[in-house]
């Protein structure tokens, strides 16, 4: 593409790229207030870090306070709550991926067979509304609907000859209440990416597959399913970038005393011993280790999807 | 919009009828606790105790509202989050077209160095506790900043904003725009800005309904009740179940104890859920053209 800013001949490009800038000093402009935002808010906290390495002093501050090495580190993997935490954070991420993976694929293909025009659009719009309940009324739902007196659900249960059931007080029901409900309010949400895929299938592709004899059936396995296959395998891929990230608002709501030995996950328990024990040191090293997971993580993630040809996060 | 199937076969009638029945399904799974816990907000408080609710309301009646209404913590927190809201979406919209516009442009010398810049705070960051650390050196504890700034700017609606901007502003416009003497500054308010209505509704709505729903930020910055967005005053009452006895003076003591508590809870989901849910519909269109923008995403 021949641009007007081509540089000419016999220049460095070092000196083109200076030539540049200067006639576009205004871009830079326009960029500063975006980077001296990421400068404050996203890099001076990872130079903040180093804090995990520190015994924190408010009065000497962060640069100040004296190194204690790998203390915080040795300590909480030395400390018995230490596996069952990270235990806790996988186990409900990959229940989640296991879960919220197929359910939204069928629901896209269930919505995008079906031919009643109006039935569709109600379908889509009625499973798509609880993406819009706010993480606190979702969790005052789930506990509503639950509650052991008067909730829906152990009502039901009672109506159908069982017993009396307390499920946010069991710890072997929490991961299982988590998952679910994610999926209740996520699924129309996330069915949405693959029905914009199966749009885009070409309405002759499905014609000559008609021609050629193709049942129903056998359209959704050869014609559908191969055309959204790049968007459920990047789906897939990432969300495993993902799994030592589960979201601290959900969790941290529908915690308690008595579900915490399932319940407890490494951003909640960061934010205990950090912001309310005052432990800051320890919980930052906790955090770092986290953020540090993270990243491996996603790089891992993001050279499978790569190598997998459908291009990654970046 | 599909043409008829010309074969049926058995296996054909199973997978619809499949389908379907999934369609069916999940219709239902998700409408009935809507359906049911604005049905049990309406009903007399004896037929929620009682357990007679099961899909209508019974013994309609609007006091839980009215009692709702009434609570001074509630109307502020839904002053104060409209306040953050409107402030946030416009701090969030500057931060967003001002990163994605000149990272859009090829002219922009060291563009790659930038971008990744930007890209590296996706995928790492400080932690919890650094950031809280920053936020309370800023002396931004206990103000509306606190709310609104540390999670104003996501990458992933600028890479999203970016995109838009590379793929429906064409290079010819931009080097037009240059011959005729055209600045970065005067492109980007009066050919930039007027092309890009979509993708702003998009981003702003995504912010707007973050900044509505989330409580994360006033949680770790905000002691004073007096600035506490609607959220966390939900939380008091729907999951920590500090319920003000004032909201409660219209009942008799009986019903008091027997757990009246619910009742209103179910009026507090319907009232918090409401402004959203009544946009919805409207906005929806927006919603689905942003996930698949993001989609587009190359």
């Amino acid at each position: 593409m021949s641009s007007i800013e081509a540089p000419p001949r016999g220049r460095s490009a070092l000196g083109a790229a200076a030539r540049l800038a200067r006639r576009h000093w205004q871009l830079y402009l326009i960029l500063l207030l975006p980077l001296a935002y990421v400068a404050l808010f996203n890099y001076l906290p990872m130079y903040g870090a180093q804090l995990a390495f520190k015994r924190f002093s408010a009065s000497k501050g962060i640069a100040g306070s004296p190194w204690v090495g790998l203390r915080y580190f040795k300590l909480f993997f030395a400390s018995p709550s230490s596996l069952r935490i990270i235990l806790n954070t996988l186990s409900i991420s990959l229940y989640s991926i296991a879960v919220n993976f197929l359910f939204p694929i069928i629901l896209a293909v269930a919505l995008n067979e079906s031919r009643r025009r109006a039935f569709r659009k109600a379908a889509q719009m009625i499973t798509y509304a609880p993406y819009f309940i706010s993480t606190v009324v979702m969790v005052g739902l789930i506990l509503q609907v639950l509650d052991p007196r008067l909730g829906i659900v152990p009502r039901l249960v009672a109506a159908l000859g069982g017993g009396e059931t307390n499920l946010m007080g069991s710890p072997k029901a929490f991961q299982s209440i988590y998952v679910w409900s994610g999926l209740w309010q996520g699924i129309g949400y996330s069915a949405i990416i693959y029905l914009a895929a199966l749009a885009g299938v070409s309405p002759e592709l499905q014609e000559a597959a008609i021609i050629d004899g193709c049942s129903r059936g056998q359209r959704i396995r050869h014609v559908d399913i191969p055309a959204i296959m790049p968007t459920i395998v990047i789906m897939l891929i990432l969300s495993f970038g993902f799994v030592m990230s589960v979201g601290f608002e959900k969790v941290y709501l529908m915690q308690n005393d008595m579900n915490l030995s399932s319940s407890e996950i490494i951003s909640t328990y960061v934010y205990k011993v950090g912001l309310v024990n005052a432990d800051f040191g320890f919980a930052t090293a906790i955090g770092l280790f986290n953020s540090l997971v993270n990243l491996a993580l996603l790089v891992c993630a993001n050279a499978a999807a790569r190598r997998a040809g459908q291009g990654g996060l970046w | 919009m599909r043409s008829r199937n010309l074969y049926v076969t058995r296996s054909d009638r199973a997978l619809t009828l499949f389908l379907d029945g999934f369609l069916w399904f999940w219709t239902l799974v998700v409408a009935y606790p809507l359906v049911y816990v604005l049905s049990a907000s309406l009903s007399s408080p004896q037929a929620v105790i009682g357990g007679k609710v099961w899909l209508l309301p019974v013994e309609p009646t609007l006091r839980a509202y009215q009692a709702v209404f009434r609570n001074k913590m509630i109307l502020a927190g839904f002053a104060n989050s409209t306040l953050y809201m409107v402030l946030g979406t416009a701090i969030s919209l500057a931060l967003t077209v001002f990163a994605a516009f000149p990272l859009s442009r090829r002219e922009l010398a060291g563009r790659k160095a930038l971008n990744a810049l930007f890209l590296f705070t996706m995928i790492f960051s400080g932690g919890m506790i650094p950031t809280y650390l920053v936020v309370k050196d800023l002396g931004l504890r206990n103000t509306v900043w606190a709310v609104v700034l540390p999670s104003a700017f996501s990458v992933w609606n600028m890479i999203i904003t970016r995109t838009y901007f590379q793929t429906n502003i064409p290079d010819e416009l931009y080097e037009a725009a240059q011959l005729d003497g055209c600045s970065d500054f005067r492109f980007l308010r009066r050919v930039v800005l007027p092309l890009s209505g979509p993708i702003l509704a998009v981003i702003g709505l995504y912010y707007a309904v973050g900044l509505w729903n989330g409580y994360f930020n006033a949680l770790l910055y905000i002691d004073s009740q007096r600035l506490y967005p609607l959220q966390l005053v939900l939380r008091d009452i729907l999951v920590l179940s500090n319920m003000d006895m004032s909201m409660m003076q219209d009942f008799s003591e009986m019903l008091r104890k027997q757990g009246l508590a619910s009742l209103l809870k179910y009026a507090v989901i319907v009232v918090a859920s409401l402004p959203v849910m009544l946009a919805y519909p409207f906005v929806q269109r927006f919603f689905v053209k942003g996930v698949m923008v993001g989609a587009m995403k190359g």
